[in-house]
Formats: C-alpha cells, sequence, structure tokens
C-alpha cells in the first residue's frame, strides 16, 4: 500500500485536476437549485397580484387593514387633526426623516396606506394607540406616529408604504 | 483515559463476532471499564439525563409525527386531535412538550456545573465547544418545534424569530423572504420547519457522539478539578457510574411526570392555544421560557442590529470561554472570589429570564441593560482578571487525598 511518486506530469495528475474541477463545478451547480427552491413559488408569486380597495366606506379617522402579499396593508383616513399633527412635526428632529407630503400621494392628503407590519421584528402594531396617536407596537414598544413615522422605541424605520396609486378619487389600486 | 479493555467473551458466537466488528469491547471499554474519578458527584449525572431527554424527545416526536399534518388550515386541529383522540396522544404530547422544558432545564444545569467545576478548561476545550454547538441546535430545534402547533404564538414567535435576519443590512429582506418560502410566515415555512425540526434532533445525536467521544479521550473533569494521577483516584463507569446516573435519572422522571401530570400547561403560554392569526399580534408576546435570558438582552439595546447581535453574541461568546477564563485553577472550591462571581453570573442569568418575561417598559429596561452590561463583562472583563489577580487555595494532592481528608 504504497504510492510511488513519479517526477514527470502523468496521466493521474490530469485526471485528478479534471476531477477536482468537474466536482467543483457540480457541486456549485447542484447548490442553485437546492437555495433556490426555498424563495416564494410560483403560486405565491401570482398570488401576489395587485389588488384594488375602495376607500369610500372608510369614515373618517378610521383604519383599516387588507391583506396584500399575505402582509397587512393599513389604510388610514385621517381627520384635519391627524393631518396637522403629522406636517406640524421638525423633520430633522425624526430617526427616520422624512414629511408627511413623502408619505402620502399628493392631492390625496387624508390617505395614509402602509405595510402594516412593524420595521423592528415584524409584529402588526395596534391603532389608534402611543402617544403620537399613530400605532403602537405589543411587542418592544415602538410607536409611530400619524404618518407612519416612528417615533419612539426599537423599530429602525417608518412603517414601510406600499407601492399604490389612485386609480379614482375613491378607489387606490396596491401592488 | 480510555479504558483499558479486558473484554473477552465467553460465549463462542460473541467471539466469533467481536473477531468480525469489535463493537462488544468498544461498549465495555467505554460504559463499563472506562476509569471514572471517584469523586464525582450528583451534578456529573447530567450528561446521562440529556441524553436521556433526548431518547424521550426522539421516542415521543417520531410518534406525534404519525399523528400530526403540517399545513396552516390543518395543523392546529391535528395537534387538537391529538389532544382529543389519538390513543394517549394527550400523555405523548405533554412528554413531548414537556420534555423540551426538562431537556434545558438539564442542559442549563449541565453548563453551570461546567463552569463552576472549570470543566471548559485545557484539555477540554473542544469538548466545551461541541456542547455549545449542542446548545446552539438544541434551542433551533425547540424553536422549529414551538412553530409547528400553530397557534399565535408559534406564528408570532416565528415571525420574530425569522425576522432577527431582517437586521443584516443590505440582503436582510432577501434572506427573510427566502426562509419563508413567501411575503410572510405561512404555508411553506410550516412546511420546511417541520421537515428542519425532525432533522435537527438526529444531527443533535451526531454531535452527541463527537461530545461523548472528545469526553472520553480527555477524560471527566471532577468537583476537585485535578486528573487522576494513579487507580486510588478512579473506580470503573459500572457499577459505579451507571447506579449513580440511572438512580438521578429516576429522581428526574419524577419531576418530569410532575409537570406531565399535575401541571402540563405551566411551562407554556395560554396564547398558544388561539389559532395563529396573521392579522392579530397578541398583547403581550414572549418566548418560551428558556429563551428568557436571551429575549431580555435583545430587548435591553434599543438599536435593532445592535441587539440582534448582542442576542447572538451572548450565546457565541460561550464558545470561547476556555480563553477568557485565564486561571490555571478549575475548581471554584479552590478559587473563593471567583466562586462569589460565578454566583453573581448565575444570578444575573435569573434576572434577564425575569426580565424577558417583563413587559419592555419603564424600569425593567433600565434593570435589563445593568444585567446585560454584567453578563458580557463577567466574560470579558471579571474572567480574565480574576486569573491574574485572585489568590487561589492549594490544591489537593490527588483525588483520593481531597476525598480521603473530609472523610
Amino acid at each position: 500500500m504504497t504510492t510511488v511518486p513519479s517526477a514527470e506530469h502523468s496521466r493521474r495528475d490530469f485526471l485528478y485536476i479534471a476531477t477536482g474541477s468537474v466536482a467543483a463545478v457540480g457541486a456549485a451547480a447542484t447548490l442553485v437549485p437546492l437555495i433556490t427552491q426555498m424563495n416564494p413559488d410560483a403560486s405565491t408569486i401570482a398570488a401576489g397580484a395587485p389588488i384594488e380597495v375602495d376607500l369610500a366606506p372608510i369614515a373618517d379617522g378610521q383604519i383599516i387593514k387588507v391583506f396584500w402579499r399575505s402582509k397587512p396593508i393599513f389604510i388610514f383616513h385621517r381627520t384635519q387633526k391627524e393631518i396637522d399633527e403629522a406636517k406640524s412635526v421638525d423633520v430633522a428632529t425624526l430617526p427616520d426623516p422624512e414629511s408627511d407630503a413623502q408619505r402620502t400621494k399628493p392631492g390625496h392628503e387624508p390617505w395614509l396606506v402602509v405595510i402594516g407590519i412593524c420595521t423592528h421584528l415584524g409584529c402588526i402594531p395596534i391603532a389608534h394607540e402611543g402617544e403620537y396617536h399613530g400605532w403602537f407596537c405589543p411587542c418592544h414598544g415602538s410607536q409611530y406616529d400619524t404618518a407612519g413615522r416612528i417615533r419612539k422605541g426599537p423599530a429602525p424605520k417608518n412603517l414601510v408604504l406600499p407601492p399604490y396609486q389612485f386609480v379614482s378619487d375613491t378607489r387606490i389600486r396596491i401592488g | 483515559m480510555s479504558g483499558h479493555s479486558t473484554y473477552q467473551p465467553q460465549n463462542a458466537f460473541l467471539q466469533w463476532f467481536e473477531k468480525r466488528l469489535p463493537i462488544g469491547g468498544l461498549i465495555h471499554s467505554s460504559f463499563v471499564a472506562y476509569p471514572t474519578p471517584r469523586n464525582l458527584n450528583y451534578w456529573w449525572t447530567f450528561g446521562g439525563i440529556l441524553s436521556f431527554m433526548l431518547g424521550v424527545q426522539i421516542i415521543t416526536g417520531i410518534v406525534l409525527a404519525m399523528h400530526y399534518t403540517p399545513h396552516v388550515d390543518l395543523a392546529f386541529k391535528s395537534v387538537e386531535g391529538i389532544m382529543r383522540d389519538v390513543n394517549y396522544g394527550w400523555l405523548l404530547r405533554y412528554l413531548h412538550s414537556n420534555g423540551a422544558s426538562m431537556f434545558f432545564i438539564a442542559v442549563y444545569i449541565h453548563i453551570f456545573r461546567g463552569m463552576y467545576y472549570g470543566s471548559y478548561k485545557e484539555p477540554r476545550e473542544v469538548l466545551w465547544i461541541l456542547g455549545v454547538i449542542i446548545y446552539l441546535l438544541m434551542m433551533a430545534t425547540g424553536f422549529l418545534g414551538y412553530t409547528l402547533p400553530w397557534g399565535q404564538m408559534s406564528f408570532w414567535g416565528a415571525t420574530v424569530i425569522t425576522n432577527f435576519f431582517s437586521a443584516i443590512p443590505g440582503v436582510g429582506e432577501a434572506i427573510v423572504t427566502w426562509l419563508w418560502g413567501g411575503y410572510a410566515v405561512g404555508n411553506p415555512t410550516l412546511n420546511r420547519f417541520y421537515s428542519l425540526h425532525y432533522l435537527l434532533p438526529f444531527v443533535i445525536a451526531g454531535v452527541v457522539v463527537l461530545h461523548v467521544w472528545a469526553l472520553h479521550v480527555a477524560g471527566q473533569n471532577n468537583p476537585a478539578g485535578i486528573e487522576p494521577k494513579s487507580d486510588k483516584d478512579t473506580v470503573p463507569f459500572t457499577p459505579y457510574a451507571t447506579v449513580k446516573d440511572g438512580f438521578f435519572i429516576a429522581v428526574f422522571c419524577i419531576m418530569f411526570a410532575w409537570f406531565v401530570f399535575y401541571t402540563p400547561n405551566f411551562l407554556g403560554h395560554a396564547d398558544n392555544y388561539v389559532p395563529a392569526n396573521p392579522a392579530v399580534t397578541p398583547q403581550h408576546i414572549v418566548p418560551e421560557w428558556y429563551y428568557l435570558p436571551f429575549y431580555a438582552i435583545l430587548r435591553a439595546i434599543p438599536n435593532k442590529l445592535l441587539g440582534v447581535c448582542a442576542l447572538f453574541g451572548s450565546i457565541l461568546i460561550l464558545a470561547f470561554l476556555p480563553w477568557l477564563d485565564t486561571s490555571k485553577v478549575r475548581s471554584a472550591r479552590y478559587r473563593p472570589l471567583f466562586r462569589q462571581f460565578f454566583w453573581l453570573f448565575f444570578a444575573v442569568c435569573i434576572g434577564l429570564g425575569y426580565l424577558g418575561a417583563m413587559p419592555a417598559e419603564g424600569v425593567y429596561v433600565t434593570i435589563a441593560r445593568v444585567l446585560t452590561f454584567y453578563y458580557f463583562a463577567h466574560f470579558i472583563i471579571v474572567l480574565p482578571l480574576l486569573g491574574i489577580f485572585e489568590k487561589t487555595k492549594p490544591l489537593p494532592n490527588s483525588i483520593s487525598e481531597s476525598v480521603l481528608s473530609k472523610a
């Protein structure tokens, strides 16, 4: 059981390198399906198509929750007082500075549409709670204002805005 | 310290078999003739208890898997079916759910015992690190299993824990979507968690084999923290350690049975008997008791990324313990100052566990910050300095001397 080393490059050296290369490429190629299969499948992506929501039944000051891509979306019909509260804040003092205008669509100021997932660790904040009259997250105590901006607590970002546009004055399409 | 096997089977078939596969000799040298220090106390029986609990979890788990359905619409119902319809299903499920808690009680005692008697020190560093790996695998397995009943705590626990990875800058969100297999925790998540929850106990069993192997190479530490020097310092594993382990496993089982039969939901959370609702997060969300100290550390830090780093860091720092503790003396018995700091550290861990169960507000957060600071300071400041400044007591000359001087 001894190996005889040869001084010259042999056919075995070639086989070593060739086999090793094929194994490395093969292993890398096999990893692609093994890893990618965990990403959302075709049916999950298909179910994430845009949805339309009728805003007419939402009363002043009311927040409704709809689901888009398994995520809750808060649609907040803000009162004048709540809009003024959101606008009166000095943007520079915010943890994640964004003005109220950046978070709503021009001409549709009463409507705030945000993804209802706390940007800390993914819980659903409770509406009309907390010191800033927006949302309060029961998990770790993050507080959001009436523009869905983070004001206090461990969450790093404002509530995320989903892609949406107004189809008419009382109808939006999310997605 | 592996015992020299004197295994000589009398039976002709066993002789024939031993020549072809010497497994009898391996078992004999590992669990019969294996020399154990003669001064081991009952704190050394928790390795046996842990092996026993791993067996309990695997057996009850395989049986539960025969009745459980990993689908978001059926999981909760199938668990209720196990509780109400399956023959002895209530018993098997309570054994499994309380068994997880017993497993963690035993592992915490096992870890603190190792810390008190310096069992992680040279030449047992690899043995210790394998133990930390087993502990991490246990935490992952426990978390995955808690998701399966698909109650409110299952769902929101899974959401919060998977969101830890969203703290990673840049790729965090993509990793979380990949873990979920969707845009939120859902059916693909439940399916893969079930698959992995079935897999990991066998990975644990594999690492346990390495752990025991490393133990049998280095030999057991003991309350005196000195190596056996002669045959007078050791006794054979069987009968001395076997009966001691067996007796204490039986005592441990009495406690286990008390939980299972008298207060099976004491260690659980009532909210997990509410079916998962992706639209509503429970008012007060807490993890299982065995994660509470780490949960308190996470919440003590007001920054998301740093909080998650501290949580993982508080576990990973254990792996560096053999090098952070600079003292040459192993056992706390001969380290008067270390002993006090050990109990302080123990109290801090219990305190963090308590705070993890409390709401994250007001004075609780302040205390959690102080305790989190001490938790890390114990490893990074106290232990390295103690090794330099502490005046230790004289060590006995041998294990038998330390035993006989007390008698």
